[in-house]
């Protein structure tokens, strides 16, 4: 059986521990960037926000495409060596999950009273204290970009494809090993990978869920 | 009694639109002041200013005769509890809403639930501890932003309109409620209101405002 095989149990731990980190990494840049957007009036915030949008739907393998320009050895940061590396298709996979954050972030932290703030400010809340209030306040709306933002990753494959090469040991995750198996015509490995992709994404979606509807009775 | 807040020239504008201009006011510590004035006379954006939530564009404001400029926001805002229109309270248990200007000032636990616990029982809403702030009526949650605004000790408190869209008996009984409160305190009160029985009720000093002018 397939499960029986290290190597699927390697590419498994590889997907997780890179759509993991890229997921974090884009919680860690959109979660105040989205706090930003949804809290400042400056000028060009629309416009902004409109990118912030429209990234939102960035294609995966235009993303790969440029990142892989961006990291070949004739690019302009080709010195790194990251090319076909698991930091490759992370930073790839952050280009496409930060953006999700940001804009569910925002327009979470857009649906509160915008009195909300002021009346925190006036109990002597600092800043940062006022801002945290409104990341708990918007708790499940957060949770809920979160689990968006770690969905577009995980069953992204045009990015990993382009950025990562594919390469056994190395980079390959679950999405460019399905892809992998279809085009040798090994269909019954390909639909086990699918299935084992959909288990673990529903499985992490599930925990989620669980601290969020958690939180959503308290 | 001496002045704990000193305006003089006070202007705000929105929209290029004077929306407040005060020439002189002092409010005297330990009074009960009232702000009284129509919708749109500027009664709110008065006690934005003197929470400092809102800047003027000039006006020399002056804190226990300090100029209001040399004290830095924060420092300044931790003297003041300011109680704003509809409550507005947070998402949790009512205990956790009273407690939060008191987790603000980082005070140690056990004074943190002494107070809030005091001030949901002097409010007379101690049986609603552990409920819901979403779940509570429109009486029971001004007396939940209430208890949580006394809880902190402010110098100054602020009260926007603090009886507004309550029922005749409710209103009543919060009015008493109130007057024994701030008799048994020392905390300078300026609260809101459109009503000629609020003023008579609770107020100690009173100031008319009309289109954002002080007429009175």
């Amino acid at each position: 059986m397939i499960f029986n095989n290290p190597d699927v149990w390697e590419i498994t731990l590889l997907s997780l521990k890179v759509s993991g980190l890229a997921t974090m990494i884009s919680l860690l840049i959109g979660l105040p960037m989205g706090t930003m957007l949804a809290l400042s009036k400056f000028p060009g915030r629309s416009a902004l926000l409109s990118l912030v949008n429209t990234g939102m739907a960035l294609p995966p393998v235009v993303v790969g495409l440029a990142v892989a320009m961006t990291l070949w050895r004739s690019g302009p940061l080709g010195g790194l060596h990251l090319i076909y590396t698991p930091t490759a298709i992370v930073i790839a996979q952050i280009i496409i999950s930060a953006p999700v954050v940001t804009g569910l972030s925002a327009a979470a932290i857009q649906t509160l009273d915008p009195r909300l703030r002021l009346q925190l400010l006036g109990l002597g809340a600092s800043r940062a204290q006022m801002v945290f209030c409104l990341w708990r306040e918007t708790r499940l709306p957060l949770l809920a970009a979160l689990m968006a933002g770690f969905g577009a990753v995980i069953s992204e494959v045009g990015a990993s494809m382009m950025v990562g090469g594919n390469i056994r040991h190395q980079t390959r995750v679950l999405t460019t090993a399905i892809v992998l198996e279809t085009n040798k015509g090994e269909f019954t490995s390909a639909i086990a990978l699918g299935i084992l992709l959909l288990l673990i994404t529903f499985m992490i979606n599930l925990a989620l869920t669980w601290i969020q509807q958690r939180g959503a009775r308290k | 009694m001496s002045g704990i807040v000193e305006i003089h020239d006070l202007l705000v504008r929105r929209e290029k639109r004077a929306v407040l201009e005060i020439d002189q006011l002092i409010i005297h510590r330990g009074t009960v002041l009232a702000v009284v004035g129509q919708n749109g006379a500027g009664k709110t954006t008065l006690l934005l200013v003197l929470a400092r939530l809102l800047k003027p564009e000039h006006g020399n404001i002056r804190f226990n005769d300090q100029p209001m400029e040399d004290i830095p926001d924060l420092s300044y805002r931790r003297h003041v509890g300011m109680v704003m229109q509809d409550s507005i309270l947070l998402n949790r248990p009512v205990i956790d809403n009273v407690a939060i200007g008191l987790h603000f000032r980082h005070l140690p636990k056990n004074e943190v639930t002494r107070r809030a616990e005091e001030w949901l029982e002097r409010l007379g809403v101690s049986h609603l501890r552990t409920r819901p702030a979403m779940q509570l009526s429109g009486g029971e949650a001004r007396r939940v932003a209430l208890a949580r605004a006394f809880a902190i000790q402010p110098d100054l408190l602020l009260l926007d309109e603090p009886f507004s869209a309550l029922d005749l008996a409710s209103r009543h009984k919060l009015q008493d409620d109130l007057k024994t409160i701030l008799s048994r305190m020392t905390t300078t009160t300026v609260f809101s209101t459109h009503s000629e029985l609020d003023v008579q009720h609770l107020a100690i000093d009173k100031i008319e405002l009309d289109g954002g002018k002080l007429i009175k």
